[in-house]
């Protein structure tokens, strides 16, 4: 048995209650910022402390956890390292658990979301608003614009859920089926707990009541010329909005901006696309020309921001059948995404800033 | 009057103690088992006729038991007795025919049980993340067991038309796993070290043989009250492990492979006849499997015993250790956070001083 010194603080609910009771529609403060540790260097004062994730190992009871949660600091680090070993140690054993589409909460709480914060923090310097549209519970569907030749845009919407909502909701991100084709990929994304981009899978996670994302636009709009950014591409067939009347979520329209100027694709190998299986090869002004490096995204400010939830369980269950109405309901949620776009594109000063 | 139960495949260890654990059902008058040799483990009384289902011997023994409930073990994966593919094949395909047709002409059989397996759905990065006994898979296995089990369903679908006095149940079994289960996957997993396909970690399903047990006793009675025991039906115990925490569990490192290289590796072992290292096998371990099982639950009404990670906990104890046992990797990591918790209890006594 694990005798980990790990000492389940209440502290994450507490703040979890603050955050929740001040919706005001301004950016809720970061709610959830975790880490293993090493993060912050600089930051001396108690945040540490705070920082260490409640683990669930059961209480040991020793008395010296009261000694360490007293010491500020010494205590914030034992019970890092304390915290980190029992992490190690549940790792090395095989002893977590997946659910059934491989998403591997551990795994993503604890290491992927701090190796993806940074980006998220301190180079694409995401600015979030309306995360109080998302609920607290229960299924809903986000449905945003995608953009910027790699999927960067999901990822930075799952890292904006994950930190900022109160009732740590995770977001299940439906993706390509590339995705899961491609090594290391698929891997990664199952852990993340992405799945396949198939009306299946989409429902059984509403079903479980997860929050799902999902970019209709697929490769037409992720995939586009620099010269078309910003302008929404046709949404599927709209097999969204079946999925979401069908299980009777509501449908968050999401916008994301900032995305597009990380790569400005201003060309398209199609012969080395098809060569490699791709749906397209992306040319910028630095990649293939400057090899890796040229793979580094420009560091462009960014905004998230998630609109009113449109609801759909008023409608008769027939009415996942009706193709007028899902072209209807289809258009209202692109509008209002594509109109969000536009009115954070007239606020913001500027690409970079 | 009690039944009179036929059972093919009784010289395996699965056939074997079903016939065991059937003949004690109180209203079982009377078990056959039929196989093409004599069983090596004893049959518990059971009555033991030597017939090759591939010949239409098998209707001569149907029609002079007079059994009414038939249950069709005899579809599996690995040869017997150092048989090749091409008998194992025969066995399964033909054998089945043979036996449906002598099933048609009987006219005292009430009952059908016909194992399958959930290789059915083969393993495509493209199939929804949790298949249902109604999805249809996007490619088709192409070969091997997994191509038998499809062609054998299609059979025993075409005996359910054509005699709908007959309760045809068939069960898709995941992997089943057991102290003694001899599957390609339990001889894969008992390998010292694991070649794993790189940059792909499936996610696996596994069912205990004491389940498999029990609920093909479930099916060959009447079903219980409140319950329906014909049809399709996905067995698999409850929760998914990924193929990574199944080798940490059982302490046995991985050798993750290039794919190429693994489908290499793989038609060499098979050319050399040393195991069955099928193609199918390499797709299951290169992008795993998770069926739903509501059915199994709602419908039939059973309950697996095991969990996944239960069935493969009862396996791994019965394996022995690996070469990295996790009692010794936790032993480690605890040994660490002694130590680091007794240097940082010495902290503040120094600091005191």
């Amino acid at each position: 048995m694990a005798d980990a010194k790990v000492i389940p603080f209440d502290d994450d609910r507490s703040r979890g209650s603050g955050t929740g009771g001040a919706s005001g529609g301004a950016v809720p403060p970061p709610a959830r910022r975790r880490g293993t540790g090493g993060r912050r260097p600089g930051a001396a004062e108690p945040a540490p402390v705070r920082e260490v994730r409640p683990l669930p190992v059961p209480d040991t009871g020793e008395p010296s956890d009261a000694a360490a949660a007293a010491d500020g600091g010494d205590g914030g680090l034992e019970r890092r390292i304390a915290g980190g070993l029992a992490f190690l140690r549940r790792r090395l054993t095989g002893e977590y658990e997946v659910d059934d589409f491989g998403y591997d909460a551990e795994l993503t709480d604890q290491v992927l979301m701090s190796l993806l914060r940074p980006v998220y923090e301190n180079y694409f310097r995401v600015e979030v608003k309306g995360v109080e549209n998302i609920p607290a519970e229960g299924g809903a569907l986000i449905v945003a614009n995608h953009s910027g030749t790699l999927p960067l845009d999901g990822l930075m919407m799952q890292v904006a859920v994950h930190d900022h909502h109160p009732a740590d909701r995770h977001l299940r991100l439906l993706a390509a089926d590339l995705v899961f084709v491609l090594p290391v990929v698929n891997e990664l994304a199952r852990k993340l707990g992405h799945t396949l981009a198939c009306a299946e899978d989409a429902e059984r996670l509403l079903a479980q009541g997860e929050l799902v994302g999902v970019m209709p636009e697929g490769f037409k709009g992720i995939g586009k010329p620099f010269g078309e950014r910003y302008k929404l591409q046709r949404f599927g067939r709209g097999g969204f909005v079946s999925t979401a009347l069908r299980q009777g979520a509501p449908i968050i329209p999401c916008s994301i901006v900032g995305a597009e100027e990380i790569y400005p694709m201003i060309g398209n190998s199609k012969t080395l696309a098809r060569l490699l299986g791709f749906p397209y090869f992306p040319l910028t002004p630095t990649f293939p020309w400057l090899g890796p490096l040229g793979a580094v995204p420009l560091p462009t400010k960014w905004t998230i921001q998630f609109g009113e939830p449109i609801p759909t369980d008023g409608y008769a269950p027939e009415a996942a059948e009706d193709p007028m109405l899902m072209f209807n309901l289809t258009d209202q949620v692109r509008e209002q995404i594509q109109h969000t776009l536009y009115k954070l594109l007239v606020q913001r000063r500027s690409v970079f800033f | 009057m009690g039944k009179v139960v036929l059972v093919t495949g009784v010289a395996r260890q699965l056939g074997g103690r079903f016939v065991r654990r059937v003949q004690r059902d109180p209203d079982v008058d009377r078990v056959v088992g039929v196989d093409v040799v004599p069983p090596e483990h004893h049959l518990g009384g059971a009555e033991f006729v030597q017939a090759d289902i591939r010949q239409s011997a098998i209707g001569r023994v149907l029609a002079e038991t007079g059994a009414d409930t038939v249950v069709h073990l005899d579809v599996t994966g690995t040869p017997l007795v150092s048989g090749s593919r091409t008998s194992v094949k025969e066995t399964n395909v033909i054998g089945t025919m043979q036996l449906l047709g002598a099933c048609q002409k009987s006219p005292t059989v009430r009952r059908l049980v016909v194992k399958s397996s959930t290789n059915v759905y083969g393993s495509a990065p493209r199939d929804p993340a949790v298949c249902t006994e109604t999805t249809t898979p996007k490619s088709l296995p192409s070969g091997g067991f997994a191509k038998d089990a499809v062609e054998v369903e299609g059979y025993v679908r075409g005996f359910a038309r054509r005699r709908p006095d007959v309760a045809v149940t068939v069960l898709r079994f995941a992997n089943i796993l057991g102290p003694d289960a001899g599957t390609p996957l339990a001889s894969y997993l008992a390998l010292p070290v694991l070649p794993t396909v790189f940059g792909y970690d499936p996610r696996l399903q596994f069912v205990h043989e004491d389940d498999v047990l029990e609920v093909l006793r479930i099916s060959s009675h009447e079903p219980r009250r409140g319950t329906l025991n014909s049809g399709t039906f996905n067995i698999a115990g409850d929760g998914v492990l990924l193929l990574s925490q199944c080798s940490r569990r059982l302490g046995r490192p991985t050798v993750p492979l290039p794919l190429p290289a693994v489908t290499w590796a793989g038609s060499l072992v098979r050319t050399l006849g040393m195991t069955d290292f099928s193609p199918e096998q390499i797709r299951l371990l290169t992008h795993g499997r998770v069926v739903d099982t509501t059915q199994m639950r709602e419908t039939l009404g059973f309950r697996p015993q095991y969990t996944t990670a239960g069935a493969f906990a009862d396996f791994a104890r019965s394996r022995g250790a690996g070469l990295l046992p996790p009692e010794a990797l936790a032993g480690a990591v605890d040994r660490i956070a002694e130590l680091s918790r007794r240097s940082s209890g010495h902290l503040p006594t120094q600091s005191a001083n």
